[in-house]
């Protein structure tokens, strides 16, 4: 780890002149991607900036059909929450199903949607619903937050501060995770909203989180199992490491859809 | 039997402190003015070193000193030495390429030691050696053990033409290859023993200091036999003497094997320390250990098993190619050889056995004796090729295997090659697990099994092994260059507390637990007034450590030797006090009577008079109550089981789950019941997590693909069954306690029954292979290829 000057503001506004003040600043969440990064020496801020004081960024409420989660909850807040369990218990599982107790007790919705590792579980959900990103300074939908591997749509002074997700009729995700690292391999995140089905694959695209259309069509027809019988998803543009190849991935694809949409009910 | 005895399960004494933070690791030792040291590798697998430029390294903050391997080569300072020589079919000696603790001018695998920064900080020495400029020049490289005889391989070393190390045999090929062209049936196999990395809790640590008053040099260091490393540094790479280095392995979480060797960073530190007058620490980061531990097995194997009609087999081949990475680790060469051929006969009466291991060098980590060390490599061959003889003969496994087994009253049993096993009883093993697994139920389960639309299949593995190692002479006239004896040490304090310095280590196995139970049973003290002590040079008088499953076997009979010892100096006390003779007293439970009499004295109450020695035969007694013994044994320990594992296949995923894992071990006599099964359970962890989850993987051009836990799968918690065990024990003849190792056998004896269980899942399918491990993608397109249609869709 490198020298760097360390910050910890009270409110959003500090936290952002601090970001503005033209240093090279790297914004902290639970620091669970953030701290292994700069303990392997790759990546060198002048200034780290701890959101964890800033009590605004915090917490989860219900606002009308909407579930809203504040960018520094932690995945262990999300997973115990009773209104997240009540409203989108599929998102609730997702939590759960993160890492270990340690990564799930600091890690972050902000960080993990801001990091977009490209099998990271959030971002699958947050595709799948259909949820909105709110920052400092606008709201994006999903699908224009995530910019591919690692990338988002996120400016340098800018501060992801929560995800309203819509509530849906129903939905579950399926994950296969990376026998290693746990991560997706393959998570399919199956939603069934007033307007049609949306489905999202994380763990498995060269360019981060996708919805498959072809799924998404048929299971708004028939939304059943045997409903993706047949369809497929090309291995092109997934992954191969040697945790498995694109073949592999692809024909999981369908396997975790499946067993999504039966969890879904 | 007492409460703390031999045969009761009393808890783990050290448990209380590690459990609890207060473990003393060699990390946690910080020393007067330690400084800190960071250590520049290699990232290449292979390049010349043209140049190094360490003037901007040298001017940063807080650095102390930098070396390269030009300063120790100009100490005249000796390579890391290999422990045991083997020799080529052809009489010549393996070829043993230099092994400097820091390279001079070529490095041989990503991690090569290339210079060591010494700081105030290790930021501060991590910030300096970023200034390093080392001038690569990258050479192509070979990692697959597989590929590097090929002609056009790239070369390891000038001196090992073909990168070949030896070419090693045992058995009669004629007489086997006659055997095998005229026998009713050969089944062959081909197959690979999955490279894995050790991955010890712990990493690796090392802090050297140098006494300038006295001249003396310390080294405390995460090993599992610092007499050992105190020999191979100090007369082999830095030319201390014994009396002028004190080696420390305080408490070390975990070794499996890969800190039984002398590493380069500990002969950097000790002889650094010198040069700048300060204690430096070492200490191996995560990534570190992954690219610097030695690895294990890394073989591929090709063979034949000649079979008559019935299945008795008749004459059985083997062909191995052995992975020795890029230099010999210490004990690296007897690894393939000594500890693995001569275990090719398996619980079998196979009559006729060669086998042909060629070692080869390549641009990787070196590789040596991991958990098992040669004998799981020798089981998952053995068993794996008896498993499928038995599917190409039509025959049921236990069947085949009974139609083979040495019979319980065959023991001692001379095998083809060179071991005698003093006892065991494969049939009683495997009648007694078939039971436990609940085998004649079996094809219910897997029906029910069909019916979810999962493969259920059941998997065999009766092993035997050999370990305590030691027989000194023996081991020394096949290439070892140390004897493997123990010694054991009892100090009867005044009061009658005692303390007991071993020469083996303990480094998760128990032994302040099991060794306090010896001496509670045999003296008749409470445990509580026992202390075991192990791990430092300066006070154990000598050892050769823990591996090889040899502390009980070897070590646990040099301390009750010693305490036959001090129980019959002690008798000689008692009846100088008792005024009787010495043939008369009788000691039982803690107290020394005359027999036939009620006139006795307690044992406190003779170690009292040992060194208060007012009425004492002082004339014909020494006063004091101290003994050591040295125990050198005439045979290795033989346990040996059967092992049945049911896995269950999902087709749509390829994901294999272990439902059911049965293991009935022999080991003799247990000490202590939860200890044992407690390390039956860690072998079996390792042994299921080498057949279904680990892997190290280089890639072509010798990078090392699965670096970190990111991608290097360990076995967990929820990758394991809870484990049906059960024990059937016959007493070691051979060993004087009739006791046999345990550490290893879940190791060995696993990984075979987990991949045939695979095997025996998909066999409706036609599939007669699995490699290791078998990962769900393995699996799943072993099923596409064999069912398009199934995994298609
Ligand atoms: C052992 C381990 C296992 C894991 N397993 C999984 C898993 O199974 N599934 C999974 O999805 N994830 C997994 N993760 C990731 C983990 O869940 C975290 O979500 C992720 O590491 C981000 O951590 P964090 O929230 O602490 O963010 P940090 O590490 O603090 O930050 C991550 C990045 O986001 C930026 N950032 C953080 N907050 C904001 C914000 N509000 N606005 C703008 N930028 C911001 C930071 O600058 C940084 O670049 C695992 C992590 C570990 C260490």
């Amino acid at each position: 780890m490198y020298n760097f000057e360390y910050n910890r503001p009270a409110s959003l506004d500090d936290a952002l002149k601090a970001l503005s003040s033209g240093e090279e600043v790297k914004l902290m969440a639970g620091g669970q991607t953030l701290i292994p990064t700069l303990k392997q020496r790759l990546a060198q801020p002048s200034k780290v900036v701890d959101l964890s004081g800033i009590a605004e960024l915090k917490g989860i409420t219900v606002e009308g059909n909407a579930v809203v989660i504040g960018a520094m909850t932690t995945h262990a807040t999300v997973a115990a929450s009773a209104e997240v369990k009540a409203k989108i218990p599929a998102l609730a599982n997702l939590a759960h199903g993160i890492g270990d107790p340690q990564v799930r007790n600091r890690g972050t919705l902000g960080g993990s949607i801001s990091n977009n590792d490209p099998a990271a579980d959030y971002p699958a959900a947050l595709m799948a619903l259909g949820a909105t990103v709110h920052t400092n300074k606008r709201q994006l939908a999903a699908e224009d937050f995530f910019a591919g591997m690692f990338t988002t749509a996120l400016e340098e002074d800018e501060i992801l501060t929560k995800v309203s997700f819509p509530v849906p009729e129903k939905a579950a995700y399926a994950k296969f995770a990376q026998p290693a690292s746990r991560y997706a391999l393959v998570g399919v995140f199956v939603a069934k909203t007033s307007g049609g089905v949306r489905v999202a694959v994380t763990g498995a695209g060269e360019d981060g989180v996708f919805r498959v259309s072809d799924f998404e069509a048929a299971l708004s027809k028939n939304f059943a199992a045997s409903a993706l019988d047949g369809i497929t998803v090309p291995a092109d543009g997934l992954n191969t490491d040697i945790h498995g190849a694109a073949d592999y991935r692809a024909h999981l694809i369908g396997v975790m859809a499946k067993r999504a949409v039966q969890a879904a009910g | 039997m007492s409460a703390t005895g031999i045969g009761a399960s009393v808890r783990r004494k050290e448990d209380l402190r590690f459990l609890t933070g207060r473990g003393n690791y060699t990390d946690d030792i910080n020393r007067p003015g330690q400084t800190h040291a960071y250590i520049l590798r290699s990232p290449h697998a292979h390049a010349k070193i043209n140049a190094i430029d360490i003037s901007a390294a040298q001017a940063a903050p807080g650095v102390i000193a930098i070396f390269t391997g030009k300063d120790m080569a100009a100490d005249a300072l000796g390579g890391l030495p290999c422990g045991w020589q083997i020799h080529s079919r052809d009489g010549s000696p393996m070829k043993e390429p230099g092994h400097p603790a820091l390279v001079v001018d070529r490095v041989r695998h990503v991690g090569d030691q290339v210079a060591v920064v010494i700081a105030e900080s290790l930021g501060q020495a991590k910030d300096a050696a970023e200034l390093i400029e080392v001038d690569y020049a990258p050479l192509p490289a070979i990692a697959h053990p597989g590929k590097a005889l090929a002609g056009a391989a790239p070369q390891v070393w000038d001196e090992a033409p073909g990168n070949l190390c030896y070419d090693w045999i045992i058995g009669d090929e004629a007489e086997v290859d006659a055997v095998l062209k005229g026998a009713h049936h050969v089944t062959r196999i081909e197959l690979t023993n999955n490279r894995l990395i050790p991955n010890a809790m712990e990493p690796r640590a090392a802090v050297g200091e140098y006494d300038r008053s006295t001249g003396d040099y310390t080294l405390y260091t995460t090993s599992q036999n610092p007499h050992v490393i105190r020999l191979l540094m100090g007369a082999f790479v830095l030319h201390i003497p014994e009396h002028r280095l004190r080696v420390v392995a305080p408490d070390v979480g975990g070794g499996f094997g890969s800190k039984i060797y002398h590493y380069a960073e500990e002969a950097i530190v000790t002889w650094a320390s010198a040069k700048i007058n300060r204690p430096i620490k070492w200490t191996a980061e995560r990534s570190e250990s992954f690219m610097t531990d030695a690895h294990g097995r890394d073989h591929v194997t090709t063979a034949q098993l000649a079979m008559d009609k019935d299945g008795k087999f008749l004459a059985f081949k083997v062909d191995t190619i052995a992975n020795m990475g890029a230099y010999l680790s210490t004990f690296a060469p007897c690894v393939p050889t000594y500890l693995y051929a001569t275990l090719l006969a398996g619980v079998y009466k196979t009559p006729k056995i060669f086998a042909n291991v060629r070692a080869v060098f390549t641009h990787t980590v070196p590789v040596d004796a991991y958990r098992g060390a040669g004998r799981p490599e020798a089981t998952y061959l053995v068993e794996r090729i008896v498993s499928q003889a038995a599917r190409e003969m039509g025959l049921d496994q236990a069947e085949l295997r009974r139609r083979n087994f040495i019979k319980r009253e065959e023991f001692p049993y001379q095998t083809p090659v060179a071991l005698v096993y003093d006892s065991g009883d494969p049939a009683g093993c495997l009648d007694k697990a078939l039971k436990l697994a609940d085998y004649a139920g079996f094809e219910a389960r897997r029906k029910e099994a069909a019916a979810r639309g999962k493969y259920r299949g059941i998997g065999f593995s009766t092993y035997v092994e050999a370990c305590g190692i030691a027989p000194s002479a023996v081991v020394g006239s096949l290439g070892a260059r140390a004897g493997l004896y123990e010694c054991g040490q009892v100090r009867v304090h005044p009061t009658g507390s005692v303390t007991v310095f071993t020469g083996t280590h303990s480094h998760g196995q128990g032994h302040e637990t099991t060794f306090a139970q010896l001496v509670s049973d045999k003296l008749g003290i409470p445990i509580e007034n026992v202390d075991v002590v192990h791990g430092d040079t300066a006070k154990v008088p000598f050892g050769m450590g823990t591996y090889g499953s040899r502390s009980l076997a070897v070590g646990g009979v040099a301390i009750d030797r010693a305490m036959d010892k001090v129980i019959a100096k002690a008798k000689k006390i008692a009846a100088h006090l008792l005024e009787a003779a010495e043939a008369d007293i009788v000691f039982e439970n803690g107290e020394f009577s005359v027999a036939g009499t009620d006139r006795k004295k307690a044992f406190g109450e003779i170690s009292l008079a040992a060194y208060v020695p007012h009425n004492y035969p002082i004339t014909e007694l020494e006063p004091g109550l101290e003994e050591t013994a040295f125990f050198d044994p005439l045979n290795f320990s033989y346990p040996g089981g059967a092992h049945l594992c049911e896995v269950e296949i999902d087709p749509d995923t390829g994901v294999t789950e272990v439902v059911k894992f049965t293991a009935v071990d022999d080991f003799g006599r247990v000490i202590n019941p939860m200890i044992v099964e407690g390390q039956v359970h860690g072998g079996l962890a390792q042994g299921i997590g080498q057949a279904l989850l680990e892997a190290c993987v280089y890639d072509e051009d010798g990078q090392l693909i699965t670096g970190s836990f990111m991608d290097y799968t360990m076995p967990r918690a929820d990758n394991l069954p809870n484990f049906s065990l059960d024990t059937h024990n016959v007493p070691a003849p051979d060993n004087p306690l009739g006791v046999k190792g345990c550490g290893e056998v879940g190791a060995i004896g696993s990984p075979p029954a987990v991949i045939n269980a695979i095997i025996d899942a998909l066999s409706p399918l036609g599939i007669t292979a699995i490699s290791m491990p078998a990962t769900p993608p393995k699996v799943w397109q072993a099923i596409r290829s064999a069912r398009p249609s199934v995994a298609a869709e």
